[in-house]
């Protein structure tokens, strides 16, 4: 659906881009993350054409988009719809009128697009707000208006720009859950810009992690979360506060683990005592993932090891300088 | 009496001027101001030499004074009315003093409009004569409002100053009683009407900005 190869930019002498080459899956849910300032705007942007790139190529359902002309990026853009951290909602035009801007810029006529902006306020459930001006709405209902607006003209893509940075955790997971939504019901591919981890976990199926404009990790999120590498764990672990002495060990557990009694049967059959000092059950989409952090004596850690080992078990040592 | 005689038929000297005067001067200066925001920087389409040759033009015009600049076309206005004195000819120098202050504050009220909202429609396939007319004029429309409210008001203020000098109007005879014939309270009733014509204005201006903001 999307590929990106060896792209490159570089605002002045700041290079925000560089060789970035990924690909995305038609009707997949694919996220960029990365801190504030990594250049992941910046690469969606490069997607539909907002922003140029210097080098490398960016073929969106097979075009190049940097050869494109006006007109022809104006018919891409029909097709990848976006939304925004900042909704860029017009307060002068109230909830009708705002989904309807798109499909009167494109000349459909006023019975298609009556039809059209009921259906999808619908879809996002704001039938009954219709008259309202977004002043009105909380920000997760202009979200919404967002969201139906970026689908009037049946994108193929949806483009999503820290949609939810901007909104509480019960109405980013709402919002999330929506899009999640329309990926299955319209098979519409979308790609996430964020730097929430629950976004990640909630909805994306692989992820790339950007930082200073270069990508530092990629895979399927499930398998990057039971293994993560260093610098997903630097975006990960700001929460983990583990003893300075002894030995901390992190047990992974993938989702036909999760039930099994692994700790205490451990503590039982070595004989030995730890503490659990950190512990997380997850939600990766479907899956359902567990990390513990237990903390041992320093002698007995190759016991542990070796046990873990022989039940197959994924654990590592937690390094206490992070 | 007076009013009848004098005061009446200067108040309609006076809308006169301002009306078509601003009237003119709106149409030039939003025709400037939507070429202003388009060449700019940071505009749909930036072109440096279309935007320094306006912003220069509009600065000088702007910082040229009234008087002096009304006086230094005397040669454009009596080509374009045929005369240089009165009601009509007035409306050459007020138009072209009020237009470049018009561009300025219609170009400020455009550059407003939320850089967010013109990437959103770009995003789904708006041209450069749809985001400016059906976002960012609409959008701004409120603050336009102001701006040409404001410009009115200015244009008071300078239609009283070419009445000083042979155009009619309030200004005139507030100059020809009030100054020269030392008709103390035929000047302050010009006074007080240009009061109540400025506050009519104002408000008139208020309510409509309010209205559209709702």
């Amino acid at each position: 659906m999307i590929e990106i190869n060896n792209v490159s930019k570089s605002f002045d002498d700041v290079k925000v881009l560089q060789n970035v080459s990924f690909n995305i899956d038609e009707g997949e849910v694919f996220g960029i993350i990365g801190h504030s300032g990594a250049g992941k705007s910046t690469l969606l942007r490069c997607l539909n054409g907002l922003e140029s790139y210097d080098d490398g190529s960016i073929k969106v359902m097979g075009k190049e988009v940097k050869d494109l002309n006006p007109r022809d990026l104006r018919e891409l853009r029909k097709d990848m719809g976006m939304i925004f951290q900042s909704f860029n909602l017009l307060s002068r035009r109230d909830v009708y009128g705002n989904v309807a801007l798109p499909l009167e810029i494109w000349g459909k006529d006023k019975s298609y697009i009556e039809k059209k902006v009921n259906e999808l306020l619908n879809l996002v459930g704001l039938k009954d707000k219709k008259k309202s001006k977004p002043k009105e709405l909380s920000g997760g209902q202009k979200q919404r208006v967002a969201i139906a607006r970026a689908l009037t003209l049946e994108p193929k893509i949806l483009l999503c720009d820290e949609a939810t940075s901007a909104l509480d955790p019960e109405t980013t997971k709402s919002i999330l859950q929506l899009l999640k939504e329309i990926n299955e019901k319209f098979n519409i591919t979308i790609v996430i810009v964020t730097h929430q981890m629950e976004v990640i976990k909630e909805v994306c199926e692989r992820i790339i992690l950007l930082d200073d404009g270069v990508i530092k990790s990629s895979g399927r999120v499930a398998d990057l979360f039971l293994n993560p590498d260093k610098e997903l764990k630097k975006l990960l672990s700001s929460d983990e506060i583990v003893p300075k002495t002894g030995v901390n060990i992190r047990i992974l557990f993938p989702g036909n683990l999760s039930g099994n009694s692994i700790i205490t049967s451990m503590a039982r059959e070595l004989n030995i005592d730890f503490s659990i000092v950190w512990g997380k059950i997850e939600n990766f989409r479907q899956e359902v993932l567990g990390s513990l952090i237990i903390n041992a004596e320093e002698s007995d850690k190759d016991k542990i090891c070796n046990y873990l080992v022989k039940k197959n078990i994924c654990w590592e040592v937690v390094e206490n300088d992070i | 009496m007076i009013f009848n005689k004098i005061l009446l038929p200067a108040i309609n000297e006076t809308l006169y001027m301002v009306f078509y005067s601003a009237l003119f001067a709106i149409i030039i200066g939003f025709i400037l101001a939507i070429v202003l925001t388009v060449t700019c920087d940071s505009g749909l389409k930036p072109n440096k030499v279309i935007y320094r040759i306006l912003d220069f033009i509009i600065n000088i015009l702007r910082s040229v004074p009234f008087v002096i600049l009304m006086i230094a076309i005397i040669p454009l206005t009596k080509f374009i009315v045929g005369k240089s004195i009165g009601v009509k000819a007035a409306i050459v120098p007020l138009t072209f003093a009020a237009a470049p202050f018009a561009a300025r504050v219609i170009e400020s009220a455009l550059r407003e409009v939320d850089s967010g909202l013109i990437e959103a429609a770009k995003s789904f396939g708006a041209n450069t004569m749809q985001i400016l007319f059906k976002v960012m004029v609409k959008e701004a429309l409120p603050s336009i409002v102001k701006g040409i409210t404001l410009t009115i008001v200015n244009l008071i203020g300078y239609s009283a100053m070419a009445g000083a000098i042979g155009a009619g109007g309030l200004g005139s005879v507030a100059m020809n009683y009030g100054l020269y014939r030392f008709q103390n309270n035929i000047m302050i009733y010009t006074v007080i009407l240009l009061i109540i014509i400025v506050q009519v204005i104002e408000t008139l201006g208020n309510v409509i900005y309010k209205n559209l903001n709702k």
